[in-house]
Protein backbone atom coordinates (compact mmCIF):
# COMPACT_ATOMS: atom_id res chain seq x y z
CA UNK A 1 0.00 0.00 0.00
CA UNK A 2 3.09 2.43 0.49
CA UNK A 3 4.18 2.69 -3.49
CA UNK A 4 7.04 4.99 -4.22
CA UNK A 5 6.86 8.32 -5.63
CA UNK A 6 7.97 9.00 -9.12
CA UNK A 7 8.88 11.92 -11.18
CA UNK A 8 6.47 13.75 -13.02
CA UNK A 9 6.18 14.23 -16.78
CA UNK A 10 6.73 17.44 -17.76
CA UNK A 11 5.36 18.56 -21.24
CA UNK A 12 5.71 18.54 -23.90
CA UNK A 13 5.77 14.93 -23.91
CA UNK A 14 4.19 12.81 -25.93
CA UNK A 15 2.73 10.40 -23.05
CA UNK A 16 0.79 13.53 -22.15
CA UNK A 17 -0.87 13.82 -25.09
CA UNK A 18 -2.06 10.24 -25.57
CA UNK A 19 -5.10 8.59 -25.17
CA UNK A 20 -4.71 6.60 -22.19
CA UNK A 21 -5.83 2.85 -22.57
CA UNK A 22 -8.15 0.59 -20.38
CA UNK A 23 -6.36 -1.56 -17.79
CA UNK A 24 -7.29 -4.12 -15.59
CA UNK A 25 -7.74 -2.82 -11.98
CA UNK A 26 -7.17 -6.15 -10.27
CA UNK A 27 -3.24 -6.52 -12.14
CA UNK A 28 -0.86 -6.67 -9.77
CA UNK A 29 1.16 -3.61 -11.98
CA UNK A 30 -2.05 -1.43 -12.36
CA UNK A 31 -2.48 -1.70 -8.27
CA UNK A 32 1.42 -0.70 -7.83
CA UNK A 33 1.11 1.88 -9.79
CA UNK A 34 -1.79 3.16 -8.07
CA UNK A 35 -0.01 2.94 -5.07
CA UNK A 36 2.80 4.63 -6.35
CA UNK A 37 0.36 7.81 -7.96
CA UNK A 38 -1.01 8.04 -4.48
CA UNK A 39 2.69 8.42 -3.13
CA UNK A 40 3.45 10.35 -5.77
CA UNK A 41 0.71 13.10 -4.73
CA UNK A 42 1.52 12.17 -0.92
CA UNK A 43 5.40 13.65 -1.53
CA UNK A 44 3.95 16.34 -3.53
CA UNK A 45 2.42 17.64 -0.65
CA UNK A 46 -0.72 19.70 -1.60
CA UNK A 47 -4.33 18.98 -2.00
CA UNK A 48 -4.56 17.69 -4.99
CA UNK A 49 -4.51 15.07 -8.16
CA UNK A 50 -1.99 13.35 -10.07
CA UNK A 51 -3.24 11.22 -13.68
CA UNK A 52 -0.83 7.64 -14.70
CA UNK A 53 0.12 9.43 -17.65
CA UNK A 54 1.75 12.07 -15.35
CA UNK A 55 3.83 9.24 -14.21
CA UNK A 56 4.92 8.01 -17.51
CA UNK A 57 2.20 5.64 -18.01
CA UNK A 58 -0.55 5.69 -20.61
CA UNK A 59 -3.01 4.01 -17.80
CA UNK A 60 -6.90 4.59 -17.08
CA UNK A 61 -5.67 5.86 -13.87
CA UNK A 62 -5.98 8.94 -11.05
CA UNK A 63 -5.38 9.64 -7.99
CA UNK A 64 -7.25 12.15 -5.97
CA UNK A 65 -6.57 14.01 -2.91
CA UNK A 66 -8.82 17.24 -2.57
CA UNK A 67 -9.27 16.83 1.44
CA UNK A 68 -7.06 20.02 2.87
CA UNK A 69 -8.04 22.13 0.34
CA UNK A 70 -9.54 25.63 1.27
CA UNK A 71 -11.97 25.64 -1.75
CA UNK A 72 -13.16 21.94 -1.33
CA UNK A 73 -16.67 21.16 0.02
CA UNK A 74 -16.80 17.23 -0.98
CA UNK A 75 -13.87 15.13 -0.50
CA UNK A 76 -13.54 11.75 -0.51
CA UNK A 77 -10.19 11.52 0.64
CA UNK A 78 -7.23 9.71 -0.88
CA UNK A 79 -8.59 7.85 -3.35
CA UNK A 80 -7.46 6.39 -6.45
CA UNK A 81 -9.66 5.44 -9.76
CA UNK A 82 -8.92 2.81 -12.66
CA UNK A 83 -11.17 3.29 -15.98
CA UNK A 84 -12.67 6.41 -14.27
CA UNK A 85 -16.07 7.51 -16.19
CA UNK A 86 -17.70 11.13 -16.25
CA UNK A 87 -21.26 9.97 -15.63
CA UNK A 88 -22.54 13.60 -14.93
CA UNK A 89 -21.69 17.19 -14.78
CA UNK A 90 -23.41 19.71 -14.28
CA UNK A 91 -23.09 23.82 -13.44
CA UNK A 92 -20.39 25.39 -15.28
CA UNK A 93 -17.96 27.71 -14.32
CA UNK A 94 -14.67 29.57 -14.96
CA UNK A 95 -11.54 28.57 -12.45
CA UNK A 96 -7.84 29.20 -12.89
CA UNK A 97 -6.04 25.77 -12.59
CA UNK A 98 -2.52 24.97 -13.30
CA UNK A 99 -0.56 20.86 -13.74
CA UNK A 100 2.06 19.84 -11.84
CA UNK A 101 3.14 18.85 -15.86
CA UNK A 102 3.00 22.51 -17.06
CA UNK A 103 4.40 23.99 -13.82
CA UNK A 104 4.68 27.99 -13.96
CA UNK A 105 1.32 28.27 -15.85
CA UNK A 106 -1.98 29.05 -14.86
CA UNK A 107 -5.33 29.13 -16.75
CA UNK A 108 -9.21 29.84 -16.50
CA UNK A 109 -10.72 26.92 -17.75
CA UNK A 110 -14.72 26.23 -17.98
CA UNK A 111 -15.50 22.63 -15.58
CA UNK A 112 -18.00 21.34 -14.03
CA UNK A 113 -18.83 22.25 -10.22
CA UNK A 114 -20.91 19.44 -9.65
CA UNK A 115 -20.35 15.72 -11.28
CA UNK A 116 -20.56 12.20 -10.39
CA UNK A 117 -17.75 10.17 -11.46
CA UNK A 118 -17.84 5.86 -11.34
CA UNK A 119 -14.49 3.22 -12.08
CA UNK A 120 -13.02 0.59 -10.87
CA UNK A 121 -10.69 0.05 -7.21
CA UNK A 122 -7.31 -1.03 -7.82
CA UNK A 123 -6.49 -4.50 -6.08
CA UNK A 124 -10.14 -5.41 -5.90
CA UNK A 125 -11.58 -4.00 -8.82
CA UNK A 126 -15.05 -3.23 -6.82
CA UNK A 127 -17.22 -0.76 -9.16
CA UNK A 128 -17.28 2.94 -6.82
CA UNK A 129 -19.66 5.98 -7.74
CA UNK A 130 -18.10 9.28 -6.57
CA UNK A 131 -20.28 12.38 -6.41
CA UNK A 132 -17.62 15.50 -6.40
CA UNK A 133 -17.90 19.17 -6.47
CA UNK A 134 -16.16 22.22 -6.33
CA UNK A 135 -12.59 21.88 -5.93
CA UNK A 136 -12.71 17.82 -5.80
CA UNK A 137 -14.80 18.07 -9.03
CA UNK A 138 -12.87 20.57 -10.91
CA UNK A 139 -9.74 18.12 -10.07
CA UNK A 140 -11.21 15.15 -11.01
CA UNK A 141 -12.22 16.95 -14.71
CA UNK A 142 -8.47 17.84 -14.88
CA UNK A 143 -6.88 14.44 -14.17
CA UNK A 144 -9.68 12.61 -16.91
CA UNK A 145 -8.60 15.28 -19.12
CA UNK A 146 -5.12 13.86 -19.03
CA UNK A 147 -6.54 10.70 -19.86
CA UNK A 148 -7.77 11.73 -23.15
CA UNK A 149 -4.31 13.52 -23.78
CA UNK A 150 -5.88 16.67 -22.56
CA UNK A 151 -4.12 19.35 -20.70
CA UNK A 152 -5.82 22.10 -19.14
CA UNK A 153 -4.05 24.60 -21.83
CA UNK A 154 -6.42 23.28 -24.50
CA UNK A 155 -9.29 24.51 -22.65
CA UNK A 156 -8.14 27.87 -21.78
CA UNK A 157 -11.06 30.11 -22.09
CA UNK A 158 -8.99 33.39 -24.85
CA UNK A 159 -5.94 34.60 -25.02
CA UNK A 160 -6.01 36.84 -21.57
CA UNK A 161 -6.71 33.68 -20.02
CA UNK A 162 -3.39 32.42 -19.57
CA UNK A 163 -1.14 33.20 -16.44
CA UNK A 164 1.92 32.87 -15.26
CA UNK A 165 1.70 31.49 -12.22
CA UNK A 166 1.82 33.79 -9.10
CA UNK A 167 0.56 31.02 -6.12
CA UNK A 168 0.10 27.52 -5.95
CA UNK A 169 -3.65 26.37 -6.95
CA UNK A 170 -2.95 23.21 -8.80
CA UNK A 171 -5.46 21.07 -9.69
CA UNK B 1 -10.43 65.48 -30.40
CA UNK B 2 -7.88 62.86 -31.35
CA UNK B 3 -6.83 59.46 -30.89
CA UNK B 4 -3.64 58.40 -29.80
CA UNK B 5 -1.93 54.86 -28.93
CA UNK B 6 0.36 55.13 -26.09
CA UNK B 7 2.56 52.29 -25.64
CA UNK B 8 4.65 51.99 -21.97
CA UNK B 9 7.74 49.98 -21.54
CA UNK B 10 9.82 49.59 -18.32
CA UNK B 11 11.13 47.65 -15.67
CA UNK B 12 8.46 46.37 -13.27
CA UNK B 13 7.91 48.34 -10.02
CA UNK B 14 4.82 49.30 -7.56
CA UNK B 15 3.15 52.07 -8.44
CA UNK B 16 4.73 52.47 -12.04
CA UNK B 17 0.52 52.09 -13.83
CA UNK B 18 -0.10 55.01 -10.90
CA UNK B 19 2.42 57.23 -12.44
CA UNK B 20 1.24 56.48 -15.79
CA UNK B 21 -2.25 57.13 -15.74
CA UNK B 22 -1.76 59.57 -13.63
CA UNK B 23 0.34 61.45 -16.18
CA UNK B 24 -2.58 60.99 -18.71
CA UNK B 25 -5.07 62.13 -16.52
CA UNK B 26 -3.02 65.36 -15.93
CA UNK B 27 -2.75 65.74 -19.90
CA UNK B 28 -6.68 65.73 -20.03
CA UNK B 29 -6.50 62.60 -21.90
CA UNK B 30 -9.02 59.75 -21.79
CA UNK B 31 -8.37 56.00 -21.90
CA UNK B 32 -10.49 54.25 -24.10
CA UNK B 33 -8.74 50.95 -24.49
CA UNK B 34 -5.73 49.55 -22.54
CA UNK B 35 -4.10 47.03 -21.75
CA UNK B 36 -1.12 45.77 -19.42
CA UNK B 37 0.95 43.01 -18.83
CA UNK B 38 4.44 41.78 -17.83
CA UNK B 39 7.16 40.49 -20.75
CA UNK B 40 9.93 38.68 -18.56
CA UNK B 41 9.42 41.42 -15.75
CA UNK B 42 9.02 44.53 -18.07
CA UNK B 43 5.53 46.30 -17.63
CA UNK B 44 4.40 46.78 -21.37
CA UNK B 45 1.35 48.47 -21.77
CA UNK B 46 -0.64 50.10 -24.61
CA UNK B 47 -3.35 52.88 -24.31
CA UNK B 48 -5.60 54.32 -26.72
CA UNK B 49 -6.29 57.51 -25.78
CA UNK B 50 -8.65 60.61 -26.37
CA UNK B 51 -7.78 64.21 -26.22
CA UNK B 52 -6.82 67.49 -27.25
CA UNK B 53 -3.49 67.28 -27.42
CA UNK B 54 -1.27 65.46 -29.72
CA UNK B 55 0.79 62.36 -29.83
CA UNK B 56 3.83 64.33 -30.18
CA UNK B 57 2.63 66.54 -26.97
CA UNK B 58 2.12 63.51 -25.22
CA UNK B 59 5.39 61.92 -25.61
CA UNK B 60 6.90 65.32 -24.15
CA UNK B 61 4.39 65.64 -21.25
CA UNK B 62 4.37 62.10 -20.19
CA UNK B 63 7.46 61.37 -18.78
CA UNK B 64 7.94 58.70 -16.26
CA UNK B 65 11.34 57.39 -14.59
CA UNK B 66 12.85 54.17 -16.21
CA UNK B 67 10.19 53.82 -18.34
CA UNK B 68 9.98 54.30 -22.38
CA UNK B 69 6.53 55.78 -23.30
CA UNK B 70 5.34 56.37 -27.21
CA UNK B 71 2.77 57.58 -28.42
CA UNK B 72 1.21 57.89 -32.02
CA UNK B 73 -1.42 59.58 -33.90
CA UNK B 74 -4.23 56.83 -34.86
CA UNK B 75 -7.03 57.22 -37.51
CA UNK B 76 -10.20 56.73 -35.63
CA UNK B 77 -11.84 55.80 -38.77
CA UNK B 78 -9.90 52.89 -39.41
CA UNK B 79 -12.07 49.49 -38.47
CA UNK B 80 -9.74 45.97 -38.88
CA UNK B 81 -12.61 43.83 -37.89
CA UNK B 82 -13.95 41.12 -40.40
CA UNK B 83 -16.58 42.11 -42.07
CA UNK B 84 -20.07 40.24 -41.49
CA UNK B 85 -21.16 38.19 -38.67
CA UNK B 86 -18.34 36.09 -38.15
CA UNK B 87 -17.57 33.47 -35.56
CA UNK B 88 -15.05 33.64 -32.01
CA UNK B 89 -12.63 31.27 -31.95
CA UNK B 90 -9.92 29.87 -29.61
CA UNK B 91 -6.95 28.44 -30.60
CA UNK B 92 -4.51 26.82 -28.44
CA UNK B 93 -0.81 25.62 -29.49
CA UNK B 94 1.62 23.96 -27.09
CA UNK B 95 4.75 22.28 -27.88
CA UNK B 96 8.58 22.56 -28.21
CA UNK B 97 9.81 25.98 -28.11
CA UNK B 98 11.27 26.54 -31.83
CA UNK B 99 11.41 29.67 -33.76
CA UNK B 100 8.71 30.56 -36.65
CA UNK B 101 5.50 28.59 -34.44
CA UNK B 102 3.36 32.37 -34.05
CA UNK B 103 4.21 32.93 -37.90
CA UNK B 104 3.18 30.03 -39.08
CA UNK B 105 0.04 29.71 -36.94
CA UNK B 106 -0.97 33.43 -37.76
CA UNK B 107 0.28 32.73 -41.80
CA UNK B 108 -2.42 29.79 -41.39
CA UNK B 109 -5.41 32.27 -40.22
CA UNK B 110 -4.42 35.09 -42.33
CA UNK B 111 -4.76 33.01 -45.70
CA UNK B 112 -8.29 32.02 -44.99
CA UNK B 113 -9.11 35.74 -43.87
CA UNK B 114 -8.88 35.30 -40.13
CA UNK B 115 -8.12 37.80 -37.56
CA UNK B 116 -6.23 37.30 -34.65
CA UNK B 117 -7.81 40.07 -31.86
CA UNK B 118 -6.06 38.69 -29.05
CA UNK B 119 -2.86 36.62 -28.25
CA UNK B 120 -0.82 35.30 -25.54
CA UNK B 121 2.59 33.20 -25.93
CA UNK B 122 4.42 32.08 -22.73
CA UNK B 123 7.62 29.84 -22.21
CA UNK B 124 8.04 27.56 -19.39
CA UNK B 125 10.88 25.30 -19.92
CA UNK B 126 10.82 23.59 -22.82
CA UNK B 127 6.99 24.04 -23.44
CA UNK B 128 5.91 27.01 -25.49
CA UNK B 129 2.38 28.02 -25.16
CA UNK B 130 0.29 30.23 -27.72
CA UNK B 131 -3.24 31.17 -27.30
CA UNK B 132 -5.06 33.28 -29.36
CA UNK B 133 -8.50 34.91 -29.71
CA UNK B 134 -9.12 34.23 -33.32
CA UNK B 135 -12.56 36.17 -35.75
CA UNK B 136 -13.09 34.23 -38.76
CA UNK B 137 -15.25 35.34 -41.69
CA UNK B 138 -18.37 33.50 -41.46
CA UNK B 139 -18.27 31.73 -45.00
CA UNK B 140 -14.94 30.40 -44.08
CA UNK B 141 -14.65 26.34 -44.00
CA UNK B 142 -14.33 25.82 -40.34
CA UNK B 143 -12.94 21.76 -41.06
CA UNK B 144 -10.51 22.30 -43.53
CA UNK B 145 -9.14 25.24 -41.43
CA UNK B 146 -8.32 23.21 -38.87
CA UNK B 147 -7.05 20.29 -40.95
CA UNK B 148 -4.37 23.07 -42.12
CA UNK B 149 -3.96 23.26 -39.08
CA UNK B 150 -3.51 20.39 -37.91
CA UNK B 151 -0.88 19.47 -40.44
CA UNK B 152 0.90 22.84 -39.37
CA UNK B 153 0.64 21.77 -35.70
CA UNK B 154 2.00 18.01 -36.90
CA UNK B 155 5.76 19.92 -38.38
CA UNK B 156 5.75 22.24 -35.38
CA UNK B 157 5.86 18.88 -32.92
CA UNK B 158 3.04 20.80 -31.56
CA UNK B 159 -0.75 19.82 -30.44
CA UNK B 160 -3.22 22.87 -31.52
CA UNK B 161 -6.69 22.86 -30.77
CA UNK B 162 -9.23 25.21 -31.94
CA UNK B 163 -12.99 25.60 -30.86
CA UNK B 164 -15.56 28.01 -30.39
CA UNK B 165 -15.27 31.10 -28.08
CA UNK B 166 -17.69 30.75 -25.39
CA UNK B 167 -18.96 34.15 -24.96
CA UNK B 168 -20.98 34.88 -22.21
CA UNK B 169 -24.31 37.00 -23.39
CA UNK B 170 -26.34 37.27 -20.30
Amino acid sequence: MSGVPREVVRAPHAVLSASAEIVDPTDPFVVSAADDLLATLRAIGKPSGLSAPQIGLSWRLIAVNASLHPRSRSSAGAVTLVNPRLAEAAGWRHGREGCFSVPGLLGEVPRATRITVSGELPRTGESVTIEADAFEARCIQHQLDHLDGVLFLDRVSGARALHHRSHSCYA
Amino acid sequence: MGLSAVTVLGVDRPGVIAEVTGSLAECGVNIQDSTMTLLGGHVAMMLLVAGELSAEQLRERVRIPEVVVSAAAVDASRHFSCPGAGLEYVLTLHGPDKPGIISAVAGVLASVGGNITGMSTRLSGRLYVLIADVALPAAVDVADLMRKLAAVGANLGSEITFRPGEPDLL
